[in-house]
């Protein structure tokens, strides 16, 4: 930043900042369409409360609980996709949304949880208990979230600096163990053969699996 | 432009004429001029052509009517009980069996009965069950997956039906399946489960009286998403060992194989009962959602129906016999 503006002369810091369409458009875009699941979620109940909706099933806390699930997954995804996107299209500035986008996973993971633990198990400690010892999804489901309740709290710049870049690094691969458990959880608790979970499992893998080639691919141009 | 803006007292035309007998009105008026035919002729009363919503008449009053249900278990509305279902034939989803099963027809309808019988072959919906001897029986209705509701059955005790058949002493369980028509059923183009589906009993659970093959509810015929136009309601077990639109019964000597139990053995056995003391690898079974409440409510042994089927199992370990 500094460099740039001292490149354009007279131009104030505060003026490079505004026209960065990162932090003025492509940001608020980030923030408007991880918030809009949630709206709309809100718009279902709102909708149910005020006027009988129908939208969120005969059963609103087992809909609420598959909705917040499915769409912390897809962000989480979403994140995973950030580094891949950079390494596939040598767009750099991509990278300053991964935190953003981090987060918001993180955000609807807590709010499934929330969900599960207050609408549906109503605080009963003891059955959630029983649920993470004795159903292996939710086993699963927990692992996922310790791991991106340390990156989300490990995720301010302060932390970086304790930490020490290199160690915060390392620590922050921790996500690809949320990824594969979240897709895990998602395959365990589906009945039946279906589709849909090994999709999302493929997309997980297939963004490891750019990320893996890329130092393979540096090895290959240098020699 | 003219922007017509709804009231919320307007009625709409939907609400007086449902979609699926709008839309099937030709075939509605084509099985109308053949039940007035059938009139003429002079035959014997038939139960009404196969339209959604079709009331059912002369349906009468037992011991499981409403009225003598429990004050703690209302009846579940017809919105809820049609619009939220596992019929995994027509999807996965809950809501994906009221979407998709709205073009299925059931007419006509052919059930083959088969094995250690007496009097096997195939019969007809129509002559398989007699309008006159319809009953109302409203059961509580537990999902494996710890949801619950109550629902108002039309129906004819299985035993009643299962006895004219003439079952000989080789028939120590009674197998079903549902209908597998890819064509009319989208869910069977995936490979969810092994299609068709199959079910079965002991012969003593399938004579037991609370046992029933449904062809109605709420004083209509079956809809479609709930297992048009016939299908099994075994209230102490879990939802799914009450088989849908089924098309073949037979009778036979060993235990059948059925279809979750194929899929997962170690999460659904062959009988399913019930019971809050036995636990499921996914769902905890000590206490159900009733649909249309927040909390759950402990869940019963044999579903509350203990009094009437307790003594089928008795010496047998629970556990091992899930």
């Amino acid at each position: 930043m500094a460099i740039s503006s001292a490149a354009t002369g007279a131009m104030p810091q505060k003026t490079a900042r505004r026209r960065d369409p990162v932090t003025w458009i492509i940001k608020p875009l980030v923030w408007g369409l991880c918030l809009a699941p949630l709206g709309w979620l809100m718009w279902l109940v709102a909708d149910a409360y005020f006027y009988g909706g129908r939208g969120l099933t005969a059963n609103p806390v087992e809909f609420i609980n598959l909705y917040l699930g499915d769409w912390a997954l897809r962000i989480l995804l979403v994140a995973l996709a950030v580094t891949p996107v950079r390494i596939l299209t040598g767009w750099k500035q991509v990278v300053r949304l991964r935190r953003l986008i981090g987060l918001f996973a993180f955000f609807y993971v807590v709010l499934h949880v929330a969900n599960y633990v207050g609408l549906d198990q109503f605080f009963n400690w003891g059955a959630i208990w029983d649920d993470i010892l004795k159903r292996w999804y939710i086993t699963v489901g927990m692992f996922g979230l310790l791991c991106l309740t340390a990156l989300a709290i490990t995720s301010t710049k302060g932390w970086i600096k304790r930490l020490g870049g290199r160690n915060w690094n390392k620590l922050h691969k921790a996500v690809y163990l949320a990824g594969a458990a979240a897709c895990l959880h998602f395959f365990m608790m589906q009945k039946g053969l279906q589709y849909e979970p090994l999709i999302y499992a493929g997309v997980f893998i297939s963004l490891m699996a750019v990320r893996a080639f890329e130092p393979l691919k540096r090895k290959l141009v240098k020699a | 432009m003219l922007i017509k803006s709804r009231k919320a007292s307007d009625v709409l035309g939907s609400e007086i004429t449902p979609r699926t007998v709008f839309e099937g009105r030709r075939s509605f008026l084509k099985s109308a001029a053949f039940a007035g035919a059938g009139l003429a002729a002079g035959t014997l009363p038939t139960l009404p052509a196969y339209a959604a919503r079709t009331p059912l008449s002369g349906v009468q009053k037992t011991k499981w009517s409403a009225e003598n249900m429990p004050e703690n278990d209302p009846v579940n509305s017809y919105e809820d009980v049609t619009s939220y279902n596992n019929f995994y034939e027509f999807g996965t989803g809950k809501r994906d069996p009221k979407e998709n099963a709205q073009e299925f027809n059931p007419t006509p309808w052919e059930i083959s009965i088969e094995g250690a019988c007496a009097k096997p072959g195939k019969i007809s919906f129509e002559d398989l069950i007699k309008p006159e001897t319809l009953e109302e029986r409203v059961y509580r209705l537990r999902c494996v997956e710890a949801w619950s509701m109550v629902i108002p059955w039309v129906g004819v005790s299985l035993a009643s039906v299962l006895k004219k058949f003439e079952p000989t002493s080789d028939a120590k369980y009674v197998a079903f399946e549902t209908l597998f028509d890819p064509e009319q059923m989208p869910g069977q183009r995936q490979p969810v489960l092994k299609w068709p589906y199959k079910e079965g009993l002991r012969i003593d659970e399938a004579m037991n009286p609370l046992s029933i093959l449904a062809v109605g509810m709420y004083g209509e015929v079956m809809p479609n998403q709930n297992g048009a136009p016939v299908r099994l309601v075994m209230p102490w077990k879990y939802g799914f060992k009450s088989i849908k639109s089924i098309v073949k019964i037979k009778f036979q000597k060993t235990m059948p194989p059925t279809s979750w139990n194929d899929a997962a053995a170690r999460e659904y056995g062959f009988y399913s009962n019930v019971n809050p003391a036995v636990r499921h690898p996914r769902w905890s079974q000590d206490s159900e959602r009733r649909i249309g409440e927040i909390f759950k409510r402990k869940t019963l042994m044999f579903n509350g129906y203990a009094e009437e089927v307790a003594s089928l199992y008795e010496g047998m370990d629970m556990r091992k016999w899930y």
